[in-house]
């Protein structure tokens, strides 16, 4: 057998040893130099993750020239400039949720759990690597569940507050529910294709029976899950409010920017050839409620961490957008909205988070006025909401035109329709993420929220996340490199 | 007697009781309040799909041992959700005092 076939893996391997090295250094360093010190944030093993971390993203972009399609585990896994693009795309927001968690990390009740969040947070991110790369069901379906039940573990790490257990066995309970629906999705086509592999699979020209219908409802059910389209969404609001902020955040962008790449690559190597037979009307369908329902529920928000929810429900919404349209464009533009939406939200929760260790507070409410006594995290929420919302200098225009564009490149009157429908819910989405911007810098009254200094930490992930909203849009770069790495095959 | 020795096993014995008993984990799922019962209908549900697996690899593509892998697969991916889940229920107890999903009601709407 030859081994250096492995060496394709290669960033599965770098995030192995990033995830061995945290877990000696919590193994054998001594207390004082795990947990670090509450004064300063920037001590200790957060400070080890992150700059391992650092490094093997930067080893990411380092090694992702290579052109040519690798396979590995007999073409159960491959690799390709595109797989490993979204994946240095997901490292980013890694990098900078690690970041943003750092003063979290260093208060006094996470300190006696050392690396444990660093430790779940790899090996779901491991997971999802092997999602994305999975070229047969069996590996895809490991890959789904070890990014999906570390993640209720880390639901659950506030282990003294309630809500974090109750949102954790509703996140649990859900997920496993989804992934025994999308199994059994699984079982039939295995039973029509007597095949696991996605290219085998396709090759069977499988006739559009109605067990194949069920199958494919079945998987799209099981993935919509994770993605929390409408109506698989319920259990979005309530886990993104109980979890810890930090964890928040990672599961509103890099899972769902990694499970919507995954549901791409399914839908369109799998199913292609019923593209137009079949799940181009379910998801049709799918989206439309998704973008609506979203934005419906997002206005009578008041909590932030619920309202941020809805809205990533409906950024979800849009994210589909880059599915439907099924050609290359679509797919630099999903990319490149899955990389602009994780700088916004993660914008957004940066502010969140700085305010939530300051003074415990996340209702929208006790926002009024905070121009006044902290200018620049206000200043730095507008432009996330600016962003998220889809004003033209900021990033999400762009990423929101493209990915217009890529659906309207299909070319017929059907996705005309849901393009405009997309836009008319872009101007509701105005005025919920205008009302968060009024309470901050309209409504007269005096802020709840005193005048703080947050921790270095904090501010350099929010210096990150402004500089991409600000910057992504208007330099092409990041763009033109994603489109003309699509034109090379999945 | 001669029913018995004319009888052949087929696809659809194995496939009506194990879509049977998916149904039965869906309905268990959604009717029953105590947190244990829902894993265990939960149990049932990935149960049905590792027979599913099973069947279809016998009777349809003997040859290979792709669906057999799988459940194997699938029955230790279920072991693992088993034991994340009970660990978190646990904790929620610990918490209310109760493991019943009606009292789950803190964060709604």
């Amino acid at each position: 057998m030859d081994y250096s076939q492995f060496l394709a893996m290669k960033q599965e391997i770098g995030l192995l040893v990033v995830f061995l090295l945290v877990f000696l250094y919590d193994l054998f360093a001594p207390r004082y130099a795990v947990a670090g010190t509450d004064k300063k944030a920037v001590k200790g093993i957060s400070t080890v993750a992150v700059v391992l971390f650092a490094i093997f993203t930067a080893y990411g972009f380092c090694c992702s020239v290579t052109d040519n399609v690798q396979s590995v585990f007999g073409k159960m896994y491959s690799t390709t400039p595109v797989v490993a693009t979204i994946k240095n795309i997901l490292n980013i927001g890694v990098l900078i949720v690690l970041i943003q968690s750092m003063k979290w990390n260093a208060s006094e009740p996470q300190t006696m759990r050392r690396a444990e969040f660093y430790e779940l947070l790899f090996i779901t991110l491991f997971g999802m690597y092997l999602m994305i790369s999975a070229r047969h069901f069996l590996l895809f379906v490991i890959g789904l569940e070890s990014a999906s039940l570390p993640l209720a573990a880390l639901v659950a790490f506030d282990k003294n507050k309630y809500e974090s257990h109750e949102a954790a066995v509703k996140y649990i309970l859900t997920a496993v529910f989804s992934s025994a629906i999308f199994m059994l999705g699984l079982s039939f086509v295995y039973g029509l294709a007597g095949s696991l592999y996605f290219d085998e699979i396709a090759a069977a020209a499988l006739e559009d029976s109605g067990m194949l219908i069920v199958a494919m409802a079945f998987v799209m059910a099981g993935i919509g899950f994770k993605l929390s389209l409408v109506p698989f969404h319920l259990w979005t609001a309530d886990v993104y409010q109980g979890a810890p902020t930090s964890v928040t955040s990672y599961l509103s962008v890099i899972s769902k920017g990694a499970t919507a790449f995954a549901f791409m690559v399914v839908m369109v190597q799998v199913f292609g050839q019923f593209y137009s037979a079949a799940w181009e009307w379910m998801l049709y369908a799918l989206i439309i409620a998704t973008i609506t329902v979203g934005n419906l529920f997002a206005i009578r928000q008041r909590n932030m961490k619920r309202f941020l929810a809805f809205s990533s429900v409906s950024q979800a919404g849009y994210i589909m957008l880059g599915v439907i349209g099924a050609n290359e464009m679509s797919l630099a533009a999903m990319m490149f909205y899955i990389l602009v939406y994780i700088f916004s939200n993660l914008a957004a929760f940066g502010v969140i988070q700085a305010i939530e260790n300051k003074t415990g507070l996340v209702g929208m409410d006790s926002y009024r006025g905070l121009h006044k006594t902290n200018p620049r995290l206000a200043f730095a929420m507008m432009l996330a909401m600016f962003s998220l919302a889809g004003i033209p200098p900021f990033a999400g225009f762009f990423s929101k035109f493209f990915i217009f564009t890529g659906a309207l490149n299909q070319g017929s009157v059907a996705m005309y329709v849901l393009v405009l429908i997309a836009l008319i819910n872009t101007i509701i989405s105005l005025y919920y993420y205008l009302l968060v911007v009024k309470a901050m810098y309209i409504s007269p009254e005096e802020s709840e929220i005193p005048t703080f200094k947050s921790a270095c930490s904090e501010r350099l992930a929010l210096v990150i996340t402004v500089g991409g909203i600000i910057l992504l849009g208007i330099v092409s770069v990041a763009y033109n490199s994603i489109l003309t790495m699509t034109s090379t095959p999945l | 007697m001669d029913f018995l020795n004319n009888f052949q096993l087929n696809s659809l014995m194995f496939l009506i009781p194990s879509l049977f008993m998916f149904c039965c984990g869906v309905y268990g799922f959604l009717t029953r309040r105590n947190m244990i019962a829902m894993l265990i209908s939960l149990e049932l549900m990935l149960n049905a799909v590792d027979m599913n697996f099973v069947v279809f690899n016998r009777f349809l593509c003997p040859g290979q041992m792709d669906g057999m892998f799988f459940t194997l697969f699938a029955i230790a991916i279920a072991a693992a959700e088993t034991a994340v889940a009970i660990a978190i229920i646990i904790n929620a107890y610990r918490i209310s005092k109760d493991i019943d999903v009606k009292d789950l009601t803190k964060m709604k709407f």
